[in-house]
């Protein structure tokens, strides 16, 4: 049964494989970098700007926007990694229009990968901001009782975001393949239509729920006011 | 029977009740969330922007459970390892 694209193997040589998720995943890096290259080579701040430039600054204000009202007061900060991360998981769910494509990300080990630097980059920025000592101290909040349930969020959240993302775009991905052998004219068509639309949602929701978990870990706590330790 | 219709049958049916009974929860409390922040957003008009993305993600919370049943059933049918342990002793044989 075709799960996922991991499954598409394209040249082997010993243990090296290279299968359909790589190269798609790759296609898509160059596509993006390339096609942003190419759209801000010339950026124009007066007169005349090109509608690709108008709708790169509408992407990158709407992103630095939503990072702003989920909490965190330096977006430009974090505009790279959460940006990357919405633009990505976007990119790969819009191309399903393509015939014959499909999403690296209804592969484990993309959203694996993907929920791994999440994980890698929530503890980087909350020690940037806070220093090792106050991040690692977050741990101990509200008791240190709850270090160990802490420690099992962090690693359960991880695990949570990678499966979403896998079962979310598997299963669009399977659905429509199912249909195709069944009913092969029009309600593919809607199935495809859910699934473009499931996958903005899901895009948002990883970057959305990456920039929630940012926001915790660089959280300034507040000092605990000197009259109560008099009392 | 014999190890290899027990291990079909057992497949099959947990697969299937696992996503019949793991999706009632989550399909009854995002119900419930939509209801709530419907009349949220009756009341407050003005605070839409937070009050809808809060609710996609509390969706998305919900929705992951259905997701983790949709995968367990996922591998039940289509990735077994009991299922291909026993095919492989059945096809060694």
């Amino acid at each position: 049964m075709h799960l996922s694209s991991d499954q598409q193997i394209l040249w082997q040589h010993g243990f090296l494989k290279l299968n359909g998720t790589i190269v798609t995943t790759w296609a898509l890096m160059i596509v993006m970098a390339v096609g942003a290259k190419l759209i801000t080579r010339r950026l124009a701040t007066v007169g005349e700007i090109s509608r690709w430039q108008g709708f790169l600054e509408l992407v990158v204000t709407a992103i630095e926007g939503q990072i702003k009202e989920v909490g965190l007061s330096q977006p430009e900060r974090y505009l790279g990694f959460l940006g990357t991360l919405f633009l990505f998981v976007a990119t790969a769910s819009l191309c399903t229009l393509i015939p014959g494509y499909e999403p690296p990300t209804g592969s484990l080990s993309t959203t694996a990968a993907l929920a791994l630097c999440v994980f890698v980059a929530v503890p980087l920025f909350g020690i940037e901001e806070q220093g090792l000592g106050g991040y690692l101290k977050s741990y101990m909040q509200p008791t240190f009782l709850m270090l160990p349930f802490n420690i099992i969020s962090e690693l359960s959240r991880t695990l949570a975001l990678a499966v979403r993302l896998f079962g979310n775009m598997m299963s669009g991905a399977m659905i429509i393949g199912i249909l195709l052998t069944i009913t092969p004219f029009i309600f593919p068509i809607i199935m495809t239509a859910l699934g473009l639309l499931t996958g903005m949602v899901q895009a948002y929701i990883f970057s959305i729920l990456a920039a929630v978990y940012v926001a915790a870990a660089t959280r300034v706590r507040q000092p605990k006011p000197a009259s109560e330790g008099k009392r | 029977m014999d190890n290899m219709t027990l291990i079909a049958l057992g497949s099959i049916i947990t697969a299937g009740l696992t996503m019949a009974v793991g999706g009632i929860g989550p399909a009854l409390s995002e119900g419930r969330a939509v209801a709530t922040a419907l009349s949220a957003l009756a009341q407050q008009p003005d605070a839409s922007g937070t009050i809808t993305r809060t609710l996609f993600v509390g969706l998305a919370m919900i929705e992951s459970i259905a997701i983790y049943c949709f995968v367990v059933s996922m591998i039940l049918i289509f990735a077994n390892p009991f299922w291909n342990h026993v095919i492989a002793q059945a096809v060694g044989k």
